[in-house]
């Protein structure tokens, strides 16, 4: 009873507020019903019984995922409404309805397969943060290192493309120019 | 009692909603948070399984999709921001440059 009040609670708060997400022009609108949704999804997670995975979503995405967003959103204008040309919105709803009915039916299909049964059971005795420690720091060890690696690489190129020179322009052979020219005047 | 259908379904509708964002979207920070729509339905539907299959891969899936989301919007974001720099607009209409 419980467990079908909070789902359908937390699917409609969902849905809603990643459509407010879609199909919103203001940018700062869109930001924040994006984390308040993750927030709702994250509640999905402890649904489910994946505690672990709930917290990790709350931390990693509505924390850090949305801070990042959040001062991205200081360079650019986020006051002003997006305008943006949709000259065939049917056929992209067409193509989109379409779509989403063939992954409605890729992902329900193993559903009536007979094929499925559980790899790494959830360990008796132990609760959902302790299984999920065992699982992931035994059988997959190397894809956590490999996904270590792969963030150690991503904040290296984050630093590199936003903060390197952040007082001048990256790109545009002007600005370089004159700042050498500034640069030789100091001197 | 709520089963796994529809957790999928649910799964199935977000990642609707997030694929129509990024066919309609023409700007490129809206378009970024569709995609992570997209990671959240995916998410959804890996928990689901996890839980009503009773095994762990699910979730560590689950897992990795979240790191994957975080690499991406630091990288993604650092190209933004050196686009915006050089465009003075994120709108994907501009950026026709390439073309033939």
């Amino acid at each position: 009873m419980y467990e079908q009040i909070a789902f359908y609670l937390f699917s409609v708060l969902t849905i809603g507020l990643f459509l407010v997400t879609v199909f919103s022009k203001n940018l700062l609108y869109a930001m924040t019903s994006l984390a308040a949704g993750m927030v709702m999804i994250s509640g999905l997670f402890f649904v489910l019984g994946a505690d672990f995975l709930g917290v990790v979503q709350l931390i990693v995405y509505v924390g850090a995922v949305m801070a990042l967003y959040a001062f991205a959103m200081m360079f650019f204008d986020a006051t002003r409404d997006i305008k943006e040309k949709n000259p065939n919105a049917g056929r992209v709803f067409l193509l989109g309805g379409l779509i989403a009915v063939m992954l409605v039916i890729i992902f329900s299909a193993p559903i009536y397969s007979e094929n499925i049964h559980a790899i790494y059971p959830p360990i008796p005795g132990a609760g959902n943060a302790q299984s999920v420690g065992l699982v992931l720091f035994t059988k997959y060890l190397v894809p956590f290192e490999v996904a270590a690696v792969m963030l150690l690489v991503a904040m290296v190129a984050g630093i590199i493309l936003a903060g390197k020179k952040m007082d001048q322009s990256l790109t545009t052979e002007d600005d370089i120019s004159k700042e050498v020219i500034l640069q030789e005047d100091e001197k | 009692m709520i089963g796994l259908n529809h957790y999928l379904i649910l799964s199935g509708l977000l990642f609707a909603i997030g694929l129509m964002g990024v066919m309609r979207r023409k700007n490129l920070l809206m378009l970024f948070f569709a995609t992570e729509v997209m990671l959240n339905a995916a998410n959804i539907a890996f928990a689901a399984t996890s839980h009503y299959y009773g095994d762990l891969t699910g979730q560590m899936f689950a897992f990795f999709i979240i790191a994957v989301a975080a690499s991406e919007v630091a990288v993604g974001l650092g190209l933004l921001i050196v686009l915006y720099k050089k465009y003075g607009s994120l709108d994907l209409d501009g950026l026709t440059t390439m073309k033939g």
